[in-house]
């Protein structure tokens, strides 16, 4: 193809998505176009997959059955995201094992919340109130974005989405109505939660380098700074309700913007983070690598099994 | 060493409720059918999405080329006269 053809299919895609018309797997698109989608539909993915890990640790200590069945099915939603997520991104034309690889060699990033311990049950509470909370922030305007795929994907992540934040409100709840220990407890994953969840939502938007190609292309409704805005607005009155205290001396109400104020965020350790130097970067990468590696006798055997089942077939049909 | 066989892929069509086609879910890997409508059933309808499950193996599939769409279709573009409105009669005839 002429660059002068290229030229008018790139301008005929991008009318087509400015008229919100959706871009399909087959349809004709940009190289960056489908590099960005990769890139940011894996990252997606291998956060939901990631992100079992740290409440995985507590499913076996949950304090009764009820919180452990809870528990466990929104583990098990957190595997369905990452599976719908994977399939979206593999019609781009990358395969499983290419995406786990990317994973796995710490080419491909994923959610940097992750790699923050679990270190109490208030931890379960904390993560499904505001992880889970800022996530929806995050995912609800991707319903609408450009790419079919993604677009379907995230209208079935959203819709199973609220329930993961109820039954963390509701632990963190019990926990505050519960005796000084166990409020303190929930202070505490307040505490540690709190600045991580911020940062989950990205760099500030002149630091975001990604943010106005993005915008273009329906990736993004809104910027980082608006959706954090968007986070901290409706999360002040729910740690209200609870009774418990934001770590932010900053943060007050601003009469004028109608907003909160708040204190700034650690930049720098969010930073170092996403570079690996989390507290435990190397524990999650390393219990994917594991499960991924002592699996494979169990993959090859399936697929073995299989083979000699379709053998078996067309010996009888011959 | 041998060619690595990875588990092929799936597309997953659900039936949300008697009466309603099978839809397109969306898709998986699986080793054979039996794993993937099993597979599907986690995957898809953890609440009660469906009644019933279709699996069909990606590579069966054949699709119609986006890239061809104009010819592909255009039979059907001028040809209005398929269309009820198309037909000129008068306001006071109701119900046609």
């Amino acid at each position: 193809m002429s660059e002068k053809e290229i030229k008018n299919l790139e301008q005929i895609f991008e009318a087509k998505i400015a008229r919100d018309e959706k871009i399909e797997p087959k349809d004709w698109m940009p190289e960056k176009y489908r590099q960005t989608h990769i890139r940011q539909i894996s990252q997606h993915a291998h956060s939901e997959i990631v992100g079992m890990l740290p409440e995985g640790n507590w499913i076996t200590r949950a304090p009764s059955l009820r919180r452990k069945v809870a528990l466990l099915a929104k583990v098990q939603d957190e595997a369905g995201h990452g599976l719908y997520l994977y399939s979206a991104c593999e019609t781009l034309g990358i395969s499983r094992d290419e995406l786990y690889e990317q994973l796995h060699s710490g080419k491909a990033k994923y959610s940097s919340i992750f790699n923050y311990p679990t270190l109490t049950w208030a931890d379960m509470g904390a993560i499904g109130w505001l992880v889970d909370g800022a996530a929806i922030i995050n995912q609800v305007p991707l319903c609408n974005t450009s790419f079919g795929p993604y677009a379907r994907a995230m209208v079935r992540v959203c819709k199973e989405e609220s329930f993961h934040q109820r039954q963390g409100y509701e632990i963190m709840l019990t926990l505050c109505n519960g005796t000084p220990e166990q409020k303190e407890m929930a202070q505490d994953a307040l505490n540690r939660w709190w600045w991580p969840s911020l940062m989950m939502l990205g760099p500030t938007d002149d630091e975001s380098v990604h943010t106005a190609q993005s915008m273009k292309w329906k990736l993004k409704r809104k910027t980082n700074d608006e959706l954090r805005q968007q986070f901290i607005d409706q999360t002040v009155p729910q740690a209200d309700i609870l009774g418990i205290t934001i770590p932010d001396p900053d943060l007050k109400w601003n009469e004028e913007t109608g907003h909160y104020d708040f204190g700034p965020i650690d930049w720098d350790e969010f930073w170092q983070v996403v570079k690996g130097h989390g507290p435990c970067n190397k524990e999650r990468i390393s219990a994917r690598v594991n499960a991924w590696n002592n699996g494979e006798w169990v993959r090859d055997a399936a697929m073995a099994y299989a083979e000699k089942q379709e053998a078996k077939k067309v010996e009888k049909a011959s | 060493m041998t060619e690595k066989k990875n588990w092929p892929l799936w597309e997953i069509f659900v039936r949300s409720k008697n009466g309603l086609e099978h839809r397109h879910f969306g898709s998986l890997h699986a080793a054979d059918a039996e794993m993937a409508m099993e597979n599907a059933r986690d995957v898809y309808t953890r609440r009660n999405e469906g009644v019933s499950i279709w699996v069909v193996e990606s590579k069966h599939i054949t699709a119609s080329n986006p890239e061809e769409n104009g010819e592909f279709f255009e039979p059907a573009a001028d040809k209005v006269y398929r269309h009820p409105t198309f037909y000129e009669l008068p306001d006071e005839l109701k119900h046609m």
